[in-house]
C-alpha cells in the first residue's frame, strides 16, 4: 500500500512532463494532421536552453531567491524555445503544406536528427548535471519503516502543471485565437473564408505548443536535474503514446493520457522490471492503436469513400 | 530609365530590413545554445562560457545571406524564363536506355578500377567503406522499397528486422558452428517470420499510426537485445563472429587459406572484395526479385493497395495477405543484409540497431522516390557516400584549424539534407514510374497521378 501510494505520487509527476509534451502533438495533429516527429527534441532543447538561463541567472546575475530565479528560468525557456519552434514550422513544414502526406513525417524526422544533432555539437556530448535546485519534502505518514514523502519538487511541478493548463484552457475555449484554432482544426478552407488567418493560426499552435514542451523541459531539469542531447526521443515516443491513449487531437485526452503513461511506467518499474519500463510504454501504444485506435476521448475516425 | 533609380533603391531598403530582421531571427535562435556553451570546471561543477565571436560569425552569415538573396538570387530568378517541356531529346532517351547496364557494368568493374587507381593498400578503404558500405542501405533501401515503396506501408522499425538478421546469424554460427552459406537463408526466414508476427496486429493499422507502431515495435527488439544478456551479451555486443569462407577456403593467412590455395601473396583485400561481391550480389537478387514480382498477381495487389486500399478489398483482394506477403518480403531481405553485416563486421551490438538507422533507410527510399529502384540506389550513394566522404575532407582542416573534425557534423547535414531534399523534391529524385501494365503505348506516369503514402 506504501509502495503503491509513493509510486502514485512519482507516477504523477511523470505523467504531468508527458501530458505537457503530449499537447503539442495532440495540437499540431489536430491542426494540420502531421505527427511532428521533431517535437521530442523541441522539448530537449528547451531542457538545454533552460540549464543556459539557470546557470545565467544563478552564477552570472547572483539571484539566490530560489522561486524567483525559477519562475525566470521558466520563462526565458517558453520564450526562447517558442522562437525555436516558429521557426522550425516556418522552415521545414510550411513549405510543405499541401504535398504528399509523408513529406511533412520525412522533414520531422530529418528536423529531429538535426536538433540532436545541434545539441551535441554546441553542447557536447556528456550529460549535464546541475546541483539540486529544489530540495527538501514532506513526509505524508510512515508505515512499517516505509516514509511516503512528497517532495517539494513534485509539488513545484503539480502546481506549475495546474496553472499551466488552466492558462492554456483558457486560450483554448475563451480567446479569439483558441476560436481560430478551432475552426482551423474542423475546415481550414472555410476558415479561411470567413477570415481567420490560417498561416498565423498554425505558426501560434507551434508557439504553444513549444512554450508547453518548454515548460515540461524546464521541469525535467529540475526533478532530475541532468540532461542530455539524446533525452529528446524516448519521452518524445512516450508523450506521443500518451496523446494517441488519450484520443489524438482531444486536449484533455493528452494530458489524461499523460498521467497514464506516467503511472504505468512507475508501477511497472516498482512491481516488475525496470529495465523493461520503456517496453511497458510502447506496448501501451500499440495496444491501443490495435484495439482502441480513437484513444479514450478521441472521436471515431469515419472513412468515407 | 529614370523610374529605375528610386524602384532599386526602395527594394535595397527593403532588402537590408529583411537582412535585419534574419539577422536579429538567428540572434534569437542561436544566442542560448551558440552564444552559450555549458562546461565542467576543474571541480566537475557545471559552469557557462561565452563564445561571443561564434555567434556574432553566425548571425553575420545569416544576414548577409539574406541580403545576398535579395539583391542577387531573386533578380536573377525573377528574370528567370520557363520554358514549356518539349518532347524528351534523343539523346536523354539513349542515356536512360543505356544508363542501367552501364551502372550494373561500373559497380561489378569497381574493385579493379579502385585497386588500379589507389593499389593493393590504398584500396581497402575505398571498397569497405565507400563500395560495401552504400551496397549494404542499397539493398536495405530495395527491401523497405517493397514494403513503402510498392504496398504502401509505412514502416518506421525496419531496422528491427536486420537486427534479427544479424543476431541469427551471429548466435547461430558461435553456437552451432553453421557456415554463413547455410544460416544465410535460415536468417531471412526467421527474419520474414518476425515481419509476419509484427505485421498481424498492425494490419488495421494505416499511414502515420502505423509508422509509429512500427517503430515502437524496432524500439522494443532493441531494447530487448539490450536487456536479455543471457542470450546476446547485452550493450557488450557480440565479438568474434564467423567470418563467410570462399565456398570453404577461409581468408586467412594460414597453408589452407585462400591466398595460398591461389598462389597469391596474403593480402587482406581478397576478403573485402569477396564481401563487396557478395553484398553485390544479395543487392541484385532483391532488385530482381522485386522486379519480377511486380509482375505477379501479389505484386499488383500491393500496388493496388497503395493507391487505394478499399478499392482494392472491393475487388476481391485479400488485404490480410497482401500486407503481411509485403512484410515478409521486406522483411527477408533485412534479414540477409543482416546477416551480411554479422559476417562483416565479427562483431555486432544493439548500438548498431538505433532507430536513426531505420530513419536513414526511410529516408533514402523517400528521397529516392518512392517505388523507384533507380531512384533508391542513388540515394543511397548520395547519403551514405556523401556522409562517408565527410571523413576524407581533410583539407578543412587548413581552412577552420587542426582541431576541426568534419565527422561530427555528418549527421547533423543528413538531417539538414533530409530536409531540403523533401522542401526541394518532395517526391523525392526519382518521382515518375513506369507502369507494370501496359496498353498499346507505353507511358511514364508523371508524379502528380500517383498518390502513395495513403496506406
Amino acid at each position: 500500500m506504501e509502495v503503491f501510494l509513493q509510486q502514485l505520487i512519482n507516477g504523477i509527476t511523470l505523467g504531468s512532463i508527458y501530458g505537457l509534451i503530449a499537447i503539442g502533438y495532440t495540437m499540431v495533429f489536430g491542426i494540420i494532421g502531421m505527427v511532428n516527429f521533431a517535437h521530442g527534441d523541441v522539448f530537449m532543447v528547451s531542457a538545454f536552453i533552460a540549464l543556459v538561463a539557470f546557470l545565467l541567472i544563478v552564477s552570472f546575475l547572483g539571484i539566490s531567491s530560489i522561486a524567483l530565479a525559477l519562475f525566470l528560468v521558466l520563462i526565458v525557456a517558453m520564450l526562447f524555445t517558442s522562437l525555436v519552434n516558429w521557426t522550425i514550422e516556418r522552415l521545414a513544414y510550411r513549405p510543405l503544406r499541401g504535398s504528399f502526406r509523408l513529406a511533412p513525417l520525412i522533414s520531422a524526422i530529418g528536423m529531429s536528427i538535426f536538433l540532436s544533432n545541434f545539441v551535441q555539437l554546441t553542447q557536447g556530448p556528456r550529460n549535464k548535471s546541475i546541483p539540486p535546485m529544489v530540495q527538501g519534502e514532506f513526509v505524508l505518514f510512515t508505515k512499517n519503516d516505509y516514509p511516503v514523502t512528497l517532495s517539494h519538487k513534485q509539488l513545484i511541478i503539480w502546481a506549475v502543471t495546474a496553472v499551466l493548463l488552466a492558462c492554456f484552457w483558457y486560450l483554448v475555449t475563451k480567446t479569439r485565437l483558441g476560436r481560430a484554432q478551432r475552426a482551423c482544426e474542423q475546415d481550414q478552407k472555410m476558415a479561411a473564408l470567413v477570415g481567420v488567418d490560417v498561416d498565423r493560426t498554425i505558426s501560434m499552435t507551434f508557439v504553444i505548443a513549444a512554450a508547453l514542451a518548454a515548460v515540461a523541459g524546464t521541469m525535467y531539469l529540475m526533478y532530475y536535474g541532468v540532461v542530455s542531447f539524446s533525452d529528446g526521443f524516448i519521452p518524445g515516443v512516450k508523450a506521443f503514446t500518451a496523446a494517441v491513449l488519450g484520443g489524438i487531437g482531444s486536449l484533455p485526452g493528452a494530458v489524461v493520457g499523460g498521467i497514464l503513461i506516467g503511472l504505468i511506467e512507475t508501477m511497472w518499474s516498482a512491481y516488475f522490471s525496470i529495465d523493461y519500463k520503456d517496453v511497458a510504454a510502447f506496448s501501451v501504444l500499440a495496444i491501443t492503436l490495435i484495439f482502441l485506435p480513437q484513444g479514450l476521448f478521441g472521436r471515431p475516425d469515419v472513412e468515407k469513400v | 530609365m529614370a523610374d529605375d533609380a528610386p524602384a532599386s533603391r526602395v527594394d535595397t531598403v527593403r532588402a537590408l530590413k529583411d537582412a535585419a530582421t534574419i539577422a536579429l531571427l538567428a540572434f534569437g535562435l542561436f544566442l542560448p545554445l551558440v552564444g552559450f556553451q555549458t562546461t565542467t570546471n576543474v571541480r566537475n561543477d557545471l559552469i557557462l562560457t561565452t563564445r561571443w565571436p561564434l555567434l556574432f560569425a553566425v548571425v553575420a552569415v545569416a544576414g548577409f545571406g539574406r541580403l545576398a538573396y535579395s539583391l542577387v538570387v531573386e533578380p536573377w530568378l525573377g528574370q528567370r524564363t520557363f520554358r514549356t517541356p518539349g518532347p524528351t531529346p534523343a539523346w536523354r532517351l539513349q542515356v536512360s536506355k543505356w544508363f542501367v547496364p552501364f551502372a550494373i557494368g561500373f559497380v561489378v568493374a569497381y574493385p579493379a578500377i579502385v585497386v588500379a587507381a589507389s593499389g593493393f593498400r590504398g584500396a581497402v578503404k575505398w571498397i569497405d567503406n565507400f563500395g560495401i558500405q552504400i551496397l549494404i542501405y542499397v539493398m536495405l533501401g530495395w527491401g523497405l522499397n517493397i514494403v513503402v515503396g510498392l504496398a504502401g506501408l509505412l514502416d518506421l522499425g525496419y531496422v528491427a528486422f536486420y537486427a534479427v538478421g544479424a543476431y541469427s546469424y551471429a548466435l547461430l554460427a558461435k553456437t552451432f558452428g553453421f557456415s554463413f552459406w547455410i544460416l544465410l537463408p535460415l536468417a531471412g526466414t526467421l527474419a520474414s517470420f518476425w515481419g509476419i508476427l509484427l505485421g498481424f496486429p498492425v494490419l488495421r493499422l494505416r499511414g502515420d499510426y502505423l509508422a509509429i507502431v512500427t517503430l515502437a515495435f524496432g524500439e522494443i527488439i532493441r531494447i530487448v537485445l539490450i536487456n536479455w544478456v543471457d542470450l546476446t551479451n547485452g550493450y557488450a555486443g557480440i565479438t568474434g563472429i564467423p567470418r563467410p569462407t570462399f565456398f570453404g577456403i577461409p581468408f586467412n593467412a594460414d597453408d589452407d587459406g585462400f591466398a595460398a590455395v591461389f598462389g597469391l601473396e596474403f593480402s587482406p583485400i581478397y576478403r573485402t572484395i569477396f564481401l563487396y561481391y557478395l553484398i553485390l550480389a544479395l543487392a541484385l537478387l532483391t532488385a530482381f526479385v522485386t522486379i519480377r514480382l511486380r509482375r505477379l498477381p501479389v505484386g499488383r495487389a500491393w500496388e493496388a493497395l497503395r493507391e487505394d486500399e478499399i478499392a482494392c478489398r472491393s475487388l476481391g483482394i485479400n488485404t490480410t495477405n497482401t500486407k503481411l506477403t509485403a512484410f515478409a518480403m521486406g522483411a527477408m531481405f533485412a534479414g540477409f543484409a543482416g546477416s551480411f553485416f554479422a559476417a562483416r563486421q565479427g562483431f555486432i551490438s544493439p548500438d548498431s540497431f538505433t532507430f536513426l538507422e531505420s530513419a536513414t533507410i526511410l529516408s533514402i527510399v523517400v528521397l529516392g522516390g518512392m517505388g523507384s529502384q533507380i531512384g533508391v540506389a542513388i540515394a543511397a550513394i548520395v547519403m551514405i557516400g556523401g556522409t562517408e566522404i565527410m571523413r576524407e575532407l581533410d583539407f578543412l582542416k587548413l581552412i577552420f584549424g587542426a582541431t576541426f573534425d568534419p565527422t561530427q557534423y555528418r549527421m547533423l547535414l543528413f538531417g539538414l539534407a533530409m530536409v531540403l531534399i523533401m522542401i526541394w523534391r518532395p517526391r523525392g529524385l526519382i518521382a515518375t514510374r513506369d507502369p507494370s501494365v501496359v496498353l498499346k503505348e507505353r507511358k511514364v506516369i508523371g508524379a502528380d497521378l500517383v498518390k502513395e503514402g495513403h496506406g
